[in-house]
This record gives structure tokens, sequence and C-alpha cells, in this order.
């Protein structure tokens, strides 16, 4: 099994959900994060509305799922469909990790392995 | 000139303006995290501008002699008004302060129905024109004493018609044209603003109410008395209705219902006794409750049921004034007493009031849409991301792991 994680735009977060729901997700859950990459970040106030600063942290949202091999495909198809900015896409749409999962334990039964996801 | 009634009159302008805040948190509260600096930003921006226009002129249109309709421009600039001038047992200027206070809070309220997707430059330009064309003159017809409504007899002590049903009557014009939020959110982001903004309004309403009598007096008195006490059985009913419905009391539900019982008791609050309030705050939960239940049914995102609230309340508060208007409290007879063409004249003010603010707010929205460098939305990326960054260029919450 692998966990997909996805850093996606905020307002991107209820579209993400439903396309992992309909590719098959049976969980992921989410958390706002603040970071830095190829943005140019945002601007904001810092002197009472006199001065503007760039700053380079932006606020981003990390959707984790954990599910069987031969969904890969499908999941990242779903999350980059809903997560990418309208037309072709703009910097800052996000970034997808995959990582090996050893093992997932289901809480309530004790199960391991897929049936466990 | 009264010094008691000066005093209390100063007290109860500093408690109106304060609701104003108030609303800003009430409302705040009720938005996506995202956009809470700019629901905030709809009321306080109202405090600055309206507090000028009302100086500059809109007293004036409003409470000038003028004619039947509209007042004058013989205070422009107050310049007309003396500091030694009196109106009643109160200096004039004073009376200028307590009115100013009303037009800002009303205009505030309409922003309710709109946020998280209009744009702001635009809605202080949309606010400088409401409070000209729509706002001074229903004031002047059922406050100022040549106002043919005031003529006419129609019952309004601080606002049911002026206030509630026209800021509603204006929510629901705006909402109608600006369209739909893209991006509702569920639930509300923040519910201790909302219950915090709802105590300073319930504060406040003492003086927005109270201070209608327009003197230290019995009926201020009463006006407090009622004015709680419909707020108290506004919020049990719509508690009560919430817990029946759904076996959970509703804090935002039980905060709302008072707003709704303040909202109707304030046409009739100097002419109602304490059993009339408790049936005007029972009505206006009760009614409240079901005209929110209703809202998805209409298709019109009246985003923080501005209509619900101010104009169903607010016109039942109209239409209840004519019917528990008591004698011995305010000099004015109603249905109860025997006096049933008192609800006739009330309908014909809510009626004038729903048809006068409808259409004038209607064509203000459909002029500025149209004109270069305004319109009503921003752009979409902006309301995806939020209009506090956008508009404001500030967030309500900064969230920085690294610093």
């Amino acid at each position: 099994m692998i966990s997909i994680e996805a850093i996606v735009r905020p307002e991107r977060v209820s579209h993400v959900a439903q396309a992992l729901e309909e590719a098959g997700c049976r969980g992921f859950y989410y958390v706002n994060v603040t970071g830095q990459g190829q943005q140019r970040g945002i601007e904001v106030f810092v002197g009472r509305g006199g001065q503007m600063a760039r700053r380079s942290s932006v606020p981003k949202t990390l959707i984790r799922t954990v599910v069987p091999d031969n969904m890969k495909d499908a999941v990242i198809a779903a999350i980059i469909s809903s997560a990418r900015s309208e037309g072709a896409g703009e910097i800052g749409d996000g970034k997808i990790f995959v990582t090996p999962v050893l093992d997932a334990v289901r809480v309530r039964t004790g199960e391991q392995g897929d049936v466990a996801i | 000139m009264d010094t008691g009634d000066t005093a209390w009159m100063l007290t109860s302008s500093a408690l109106v303006l304060l609701m104003t805040p108030g609303l800003a948190f009430f409302y705040g509260g009720l938005v996506r995290g995202r956009n809470a600096v700019s629901t905030i930003m709809f009321s306080f921006i109202t405090m600055a501008v309206a507090s000028l226009v009302w100086v500059f002129w809109a007293y004036s249109l409003a409470f000038g002699e003028g004619n039947a309709l509209i007042g004058d421009l013989s205070a422009l600039g107050l310049a007309s008004i003396g500091i030694a001038d009196v109106s009643g047992s109160i200096p004039t200027l004073l009376f200028v302060v307590f009115q100013m206070m009303f037009a800002i809070i009303t205009p505030a309220l309409i922003t309710g129905a709109i946020v998280e997707r209009f744009k702001f430059t635009t809605y202080v330009v949309f606010l400088v024109l409401w409070l000209t064309f729509v706002y001074a003159p229903i004031a002047h017809w059922v406050w100022a004493p040549t106002g043919w409504l005031f003529v006419m007899g129609a019952l309004d002590f601080a606002g049911g018609t002026v206030v509630h049903i026209n800021a509603a009557v204006a929510a629901v014009a705006a909402a109608m044209v600006v369209g739909k939020r893209r991006y509702p959110g569920l639930e509300p982001h923040n519910v201790p603003y909302v219950m915090l903004g709802a105590g300073l309004l319930w504060f406040g309403w003492f003086g927005f109410n109270a201070g209608s009598a327009l003197a230290s007096n019995g009926q201020a008195v009463n006006a407090m008395l009622v004015t709680n006490t419909a707020a108290a059985a506004g919020a049990l009913t719509w508690g009560l209705l919430s817990q029946m419905q759904n076996s959970r009391m509703s804090a935002v539900g039980v905060a709302t219902g008072a707003v709704a019982g303040l909202v109707a008791i304030t046409p009739a609050a100097g002419f109602v006794n304490v059993m009339g309030a408790v049936a005007i705050g029972f009505g206006a939960g009760a009614l409240g409750y079901f005209a929110v239940l209703l809202r998805p049914r209409t298709g019109l995102d009246d985003s923080l049921d501005v209509f619900a609230v101010h104009g169903v309340c607010g016109i039942w508060g109209s239409i209840a004034t004519g019917i528990f208007a008591a004698e011995a409290i305010g000099g004015k007879i109603g249905l109860l007493e025997g006096n049933a063409g008192q609800v006739g004249i009330q309908i014909i003010g809510v009626l004038a009031t729903i048809g006068y603010s409808g259409i004038v707010t209607l064509i203000i929205l459909k002029v500025i849409d149209i004109l270069p460098g305004l319109g009503l939305r921003p752009p979409e990326s902006s309301e995806a991301q939020g209009l506090d960054i956008t508009a404001h260029g500030e967030r309500a919450y900064v969230q920085d792991g690294a610093d």
C-alpha cells in the first residue's frame, strides 16, 4: 500500500475531497500547512495600511490518503483534475508525493494489511 | 434643555453606535474564516462613511422640513444648527448624533446578505447612494413631523420600518443582483464571535429603543423593559424550537432568536406593555425560525438571513404594534383596545417601505453594476482565496509555524 500526500490550495479542498471519494478512496485526512515553493507568496499589510510586504510563506492544505498500490494512478489523476486551477493551471497548484506504507491496522477489529484501508 | 434627558440621550447614542461593531462580529462569526476581516470591514467602514454622509447632507434630507416626501438641504454640514438650539428637551445637535447612529447601522445590516462575494469599494459607493436615496427619504416619511407616514399616524418607535424592513428588503435586492456565493461555507467559523456580537447588540438595543423616547422618562423605561423582554422571549423560543427539532439547542439559534425579538419590539417599544412584548418576542422567534428554514427553497443566497430576521420579524413587529399598542403606555391605541384602524395604517407603512426600498435599491445596484471601474463582484480567484487577503491585504487568522 502507498501513502499519497497532496499539498493543494485550501480553496480546492472540497473539490479534491469529492474527487477522492469518487475515485474510491475510503478515507483521507487533511490539515492546514504553511510553507513556500515556486509561488511568489502573498502580499500583506505590515504598517497599519501604510506598507505592504511580500510574505514568502503561503497557506496550503495537506491531504493524505493511504490506498492499495493499484489505486495509485486513479487517485493521482483525481487529485490533479480537482486541484489544478482552471485552464492550464497556475504556479501554486501544489505537489503530490507518494511513499510506501509498511502496514495499516483497523482500530476497531485489529485487521491488518490492505483490508484495513 | 433638560440635563437629565440630555445625559440619557448622550449615553443612548453611544450605546447605539456600539451595536455596529457588535453587528460586525455577529456577522463575522457566521462567515468563513477567510472572509472574517471583509465581513467586519463592511460594518466598520459604514461607521466612517455614514457618519460623514449624515453630517454633510443626509441629516438635512431626512429631518429638514421639506415636504411630505423628503426633507431639504437647509442643514447642510449642520451649519444652520447652533450649539444652543433645542429640539424638545435636548440639544438639536444631540438629536442629530442619536439619529446618525441609526443611519450607520441600517446599511451595515444589508451587508449580511452579500458577504463573501461583494466588492468592497463598490459597497462604499453603494452606501453613499443608498443613504441619500433610500434611508433619508424613508426616515423622513416616518419620523419627520412633515413626513407622510408620520402625519398618517404610522407608529414606529425606533425603526421597525426605517431600519429593519428597509434594510431587509434592500438586502434581498442586493442578494438578487449580486448572485450566490461560489464557495459558501456550511458552519459559522467562530460561534463565540456570534454570541459576543449578539450580546453587544442586545446591550446596545437599550439605547436604540429606550433612547427613542428622546427623554429620560417613563416611556424610556418601558421601552427598556419591553426590549429586554422581547429579546428574552425570542431567544428562548428559537432555542426551544431548535431543541425540539434537532435534539440540541443551537447557540447561534438562541443568539439569532434574541436579535429577532429585538427587531420585532423595535417599532413597538414605546407603545406596548410587557405582556405585549412577550407575545411579540415569541412571535418573532417562531416566525424567524421558520423563515430561515424556508430560505433554501427560495433559491436566494441571503447569506446571513437578513430578510428572515429583519424583514419577517420587522414586518411582524410593525403589525404587532398596531395590535398591542396600549393607551396607558404611549398614548396610542391598538387593535386589542378597540382600534382596528391602526393595523391598517401599520400595513400601509410596511408596504410603502418594502416597495420604495426594493425598487430604489435595485436601481442603485443596477447602475453601479454597469459603471466602469465598479461592478459588484470581485474576480473568482478573489472569492476563492477569500476577500480578507484580496480586498484588505490582511488575514483574520495567521498560522505561521515558521515564525
